[in-house]
């Protein structure tokens, strides 16, 4: 029997469980090296080499080249190992997590500041058709 | 004998943590929030316990994906402040209580809870925030801490009823320990956030401050919430809600005694990206 998964009908949101990990098992495991300041620093001084010793696939490496979160999280990343990416690049999580919306970093926290994201219109994949 | 005197709810956003430790907390983004916690603050000032059991999780700074634990717990004499990726919060080490760890390690899982034990780990913003929050910034934490670390980062995670069963079994834990402690538990995290995706910033007043009803007044109707409410409603990482039901297990009033006693309740938005709250519980036993 398949696993019930009643979480990938909600809109906009890719919940980590172990099929996810299991595709972004070292696309995770490269972003937590980045915990450490000296691998930080190799990684600033020549990314695709740094890259080079983590089995991930072109899509991820794209991914990370361009500092696409979305797509790094659909390729099997989680936000809280991806976000030592950002760090790296000296972005706090504010900043992280609104390059994943429709907003920038300062609408994002307006937005944040008057109240956040409503549910209303938020919780199920139909509701979000016709969107872009 | 040991007792649980209090249950203490938290968010554990970084961003507070980072707030205090730049000396941001009187600007006005921040200030609402602080002057928030003075109520917090001066209780615990009164009612510091001897032990903390600090149910969180940890963000990928201690457990990578080689090992994902359901729930582990902390055995050692000391854990340091994790490196995060933007250096090591400025914080004090936090100091354990090994002899209640080995002693919660025999009971809770001849209990029928399949710890795993850690016996060197590092500790981050989900342990230390919380402690900045209630503490300040001494020199020292005031009391010990006993890390216990709970699995919402990758699916599955344990339920709400599970959750809520291991805070009973800490309490019986708690009270078969022979040294005369008082000892709190905190459930930390949440409340309703989404750090991913293009819903990402999605906050849930209503369904937050229904959760802090129920769960101080139906815990066990509250632990049969099922995740993917949490997730579709209170955000991909309001999940770590779960955590508060280890906390409100711990409270007498499971084990056959008198409802606890609610003395602060706190509820704002936004700090970052995440809703906070901050409840405290007082044990109906702590009080003569």
């Amino acid at each position: 029997m398949a696993v019930d998964k009643p979480y990938l009908n909600i809109p906009g949101t890719t919940v980590f469980d172990t099929d996810q990990a299991a595709k972004g098992y070292y696309l995770n495991q490269f972003a937590m090296s980045l915990m450490n300041a000296e691998n930080r620093e190799r990684f600033k001084t020549d990314e695709a080499a740094y890259l080079e010793d983590w089995a991930m696939t072109e899509q991820q490496r794209d991914a990370v080249a361009a500092r696409d979160f979305n797509q790094m999280i659909e390729l099997g990343g989680n936000i809280y190992f991806l976000a030592k990416i950002g760090a790296t690049d000296g972005l706090n999580y504010l900043q992280i997590v609104s390059s994943m919306t429709s907003n920038d970093a300062e609408g994002h926290a307006e937005m944040m500041r008057n109240g956040g994201r409503t549910p209303e219109g938020n919780r199920y994949l139909h509701e979000w058709e016709g969107r872009d | 004998m040991a007792r649980v005197t209090a249950s203490v709810y938290s968010s554990h956003v970084p961003a507070i943590g980072v707030a205090m430790d730049l000396g941001k907390t009187d600007e006005p983004a921040y200030q609402p929030l602080f002057a928030g916690y003075e109520p917090a603050r001066e209780w615990m000032s009164d009612n510091t316990p001897d032990v903390v059991i600090l149910v969180f999780n940890d963000h990928a700074n201690a457990f990578g994906l080689q090992m994902v634990p359901t729930f582990a717990l902390g055995m050692s004499a000391e854990y340091e402040p994790a490196d995060e990726g933007w250096g090591p919060r400025p914080v004090p080490a936090v100091v354990g209580h090994p002899a209640l760890s080995a002693h919660l390690a025999h009971s809770v899982i001849q209990d029928d809870f399949d710890l795993t034990l850690v016996n060197e780990i590092p500790v981050d913003h989900g342990c230390t925030v919380p402690l900045s929050i209630m503490f300040g910034q001494p020199e020292a934490w005031p009391c010990a801490v006993i890390p216990l670390f709970v699995n919402v980062v990758q699916y599955p995670v344990p339920s709400g009823r599970r959750c809520l069963e291991l805070g009973r079994a800490i309490r019986r834990a708690v009270e078969t320990f022979d040294d005369d402690l008082d000892v709190q538990v905190w459930g930390t995290g949440g409340m309703s956030h989404q750090l991913q995706g293009p819903r990402a910033g999605l906050i849930n007043q209503p369904w937050d401050n229904a959760f802090i009803d129920r769960l101080v007044e139906d815990p066990e109707g509250q632990a049969a919430v099922n995740h993917v409410e949490y997730v579709r409603e209170a955000g991909s990482e309001g999940i770590e809600l779960v955590m508060w039901l280890v906390a409100r297990g711990a409270m007498g009033d499971l084990a056959g005694g008198v409802a606890p006693t609610e003395v602060h309740r706190l509820y704002h938005v936004p700090a970052s990206n995440t809703a906070v709250g901050q409840l405290i519980l007082e044990d109906a036993s702590a009080r003569p």
